[in-house]
């Protein structure tokens, strides 16, 4: 399998003051192609400062980050925005859809960056919305979904630009357990299918259900290990 | 820029909050508004003044005789003289630049007694010995027949040019005066045309009660010999007459032996000196409703910038996730650009059409009314139009810079974190 995300030494601190909080002191890790990979820890730990990073969100002070065999580093603010809507596919905790614009509008919005035909554009946000099992909401505004669908909603959107890794943030951190595991079994849907998909979590249960579980505490790797993937299927009736 | 998804975004966000937005509006619509009216009002009195000038050529002076106030190469002080017709060709041949240079003679005057007669039909009306140029210098419709030509100066034909109003106090309605005889002075003249003059103001009645006859008949019937009782002098477009004529002055000084210094004995009107004085209060006015029209405008420019900054702090998030998901930093800089110049077009364009209506409404009572001493149909131009749209989109395009920095300026990362 090719090395999907490469990150050697990686480091980053912020300035609070007076004083600089080293978050990440550097990380080493490799993820590969298809794999499904929880980042666990503690809030602190330093995992989101990780995901931003590697989301090009933000920047690292030191250290390199080599996704799919392109280094990261000097994006100016354009550059940083092709790259991420090349790349990469977001799922946040808390959804993140534009609350005037319809499922399918949302879902649309990658490719309208990408400056693909108002048609084509439509044509594939439908068919990923219907992936998610949404295609008769398409046209319902976020606030007319409940939580387990708005965040279908996102990964739709995460998919539609076929990116080549998925970030999720907490993805379940807003959902009750039961749409928690739907949700999770949608991921390993996409995750079979041969995606590369990162999550971070601080839950258990949810870490458990990705094929491969890295710990953080204080800025540093402290677990990487293989797990016996747990499928989201048998919570779901 | 035409691109349907932007503007159906454009809408969507102006309209979210309608009541801001009207009011917001309302600070362009209200400048615009302003400054199309003061320029409406000042245009209005511009036509005003500027008919009281009439047509007449305005590059022009008048130039007649006084006494000497100087004895001269043993001349007497207080001597009277007169303008011969040899003066026109010396001061052509001396002075550049001179287009028209009119030698002219007159008999009536203010409120002058009967000078003409036709039949029992007598009247008072000013007669003026002219040359053909006069109608450039002095311009008038021919209603019927023709005016004065070369021919009639040379062969000194008794013939005569008569205006509406001669027309009306000499003939009865519906008759044809051209072929008949008036006798003016005791000496017949023929008819041979009828003019109106443009008439504005109050001496709109005067001007059309005159009589232009050949310049060399009058001399001849009326006993002037060579003599000219005044001169109209224009000169060539892109020449003042007023830097010329103190080299007319000098050349008919010379000519009649008037010493240098005497500054008294040439009378002369600079009606371009006038006119310029005129022009430059308008100009003043001009530049008086710009600047208040734009401050008023400016104030309106700064609510439409202040409500951006306001949406642009409103859509942080929203900006954060877009540029997650990879939109271009100067894409959302271009839309809410486009945000700014759309609602200031829009609501300058209804200021300007309520500016357009407020001056059709104005020239409707100024219409039912009647005139108005010094204000006439008030109105802008296109090219003002235009020009208040060019304001239009800049004042948008600034109004929406410092939003549009602002939006970008914030990373995406803290964008998010935004709630």
């Amino acid at each position: 399998m090719p090395t999907m995300i490469e990150i050697k030494d990686l480091h980053k601190s912020y300035q609070m003051g007076s004083n600089a909080l080293h978050v990440l002191k550097g990380l080493n890790f490799n993820v590969e192609e298809g794999e499904l990979v929880a980042i666990m820890g503690s809030s602190g730990s330093g995992k989101s400062t990780l995901l931003n990073i590697l989301g090009m969100l933000d920047v690292s002070d030191s250290g390199e980050y080599i996704l799919d065999g392109v280094p990261i580093k000097n994006l100016n603010e354009t550059k940083a925005a092709q790259y991420r809507n090349k790349f990469l596919g977001f799922i946040f905790q808390s959804f993140n859809l534009i609350n005037y614009k319809t499922a399918l509008e949302n879902v649309a919005l990658p490719l309208y960056y990408q400056g693909m035909g108002r048609k084509v554009r439509q044509e594939k946000a439908l068919k990923y919305l219907e992936q998610v099992g949404l295609k008769e909401w398409s046209h319902h505004l976020p606030n007319e979904l409940s939580g387990g669908q708005k965040q279908r909603v996102a990964i739709a959107r995460a998919m539609v630009g076929e990116p080549k890794v998925l970030l999720a943030d907490e993805l379940t951190g807003a959902l009750d357990s039961i749409t928690s595991y739907e949700v999770m079994e949608l991921l390993q849907k996409i995750n079979d299918q041969g995606n590369t998909i990162l999550v971070v979590t601080h839950e258990d249960d949810i870490a458990h259900m990705c094929k491969r579980i890295v710990h953080l505490r204080d800025g540093i790797i402290v677990k990487d290990e293989k797990i016996k993937q747990v499928r989201a299927s048998e919570y779901v009736q | 820029m035409f691109n349907r998804d932007r503007w159906k975004e454009i809408l969507e966000v102006l309209t979210k909050n309608w009541f801001r937005t009207v009011l917001t509006a309302f600070g362009v619509f209200w400048g615009i508004l302003i400054l199309i009216i003061l320029l409406a009002a000042g245009k209005g009195l511009e036509n005003g003044i500027r008919a009281d000038f009439g047509d007449i050529a305005t590059n022009t002076m008048f130039m007649w005789t006084r006494s000497t106030t100087k004895a001269y190469k043993g001349l007497p002080r207080g001597r009277r003289f007169n303008y011969k017709i040899q003066d026109v060709a010396l001061i052509r041949e001396q002075v550049p630049n001179l287009r028209f240079i009119s030698p002219r003679n007159q008999l009536g005057g203010f409120r002058g007694g009967n000078n003409v007669v036709r039949g029992i039909k007598t009247g008072a009306f000013n007669i003026y010995g002219d040359y053909p140029e006069i109608i450039n210098q002095d311009p008038m419709k021919i209603t019927s027949g023709r005016f004065l030509n070369q021919l009639d100066i040379e062969q000194k034909r008794k013939i005569a040019v008569i205006g509406e109003g001669v027309r009306s106090s000499l003939y009865d309605l519906g008759e044809d005066p051209l072929g008949t005889y008036i006798k003016i002075q005791g000496v017949n003249f023929l008819v041979v045309g009828t003019y109106k003059k443009r008439s504005t103001d109050g001496d709109g009645e005067e001007v059309q009660k005159e009589i232009y006859i050949p310049f060399t008949a009058f001399s001849q019937a009326f006993n002037r010999a060579d003599n000219v009782g005044w001169m109209a002098i224009t000169a060539n477009d892109g020449t003042s007459i007023t830097q010329l004529k103190e080299r007319i002055v000098g050349v008919v000084k010379e000519k009649h032996k008037i010493h240098p210094d005497d500054m008294r004995a040439i009378g002369y009107f600079d009606l371009y000196e006038q006119y310029n004085r005129v022009e430059s209060l308008f100009g003043a006015m001009r530049v008086i409703a710009y600047f208040v029209g734009i401050l008023v405008l400016l104030s309106g420019i700064i609510g439409v910038s202040n409500i951006m900054l306001i949406v642009v702090k409103e859509r942080t998030k929203e900006i954060g996730i877009r540029r997650a998901l990879g939109e271009d930093p100067w894409s959302i800089k271009k839309q809410i650009l486009l945000e700014s110049i759309f609602l200031t077009l829009i609501s300058g364009m209804a200021g300007i059409v309520m500016g357009a209506l407020f001056i059709y409404g104005i020239n409707a009572i100024l219409e039912m009314s009647g005139p108005v001493d010094m204000f006439l149909n008030p109105s802008v131009s296109l090219g003002v139009v235009s020009g208040s749209l060019l304001i239009l989109i800049t004042s948008g395009l600034l109004a929406g810079f410092i939003p549009a920095q602002s939006a970008i300026k914030v990373k995406p990362i803290d964008a998010l974190r935004t709630e």
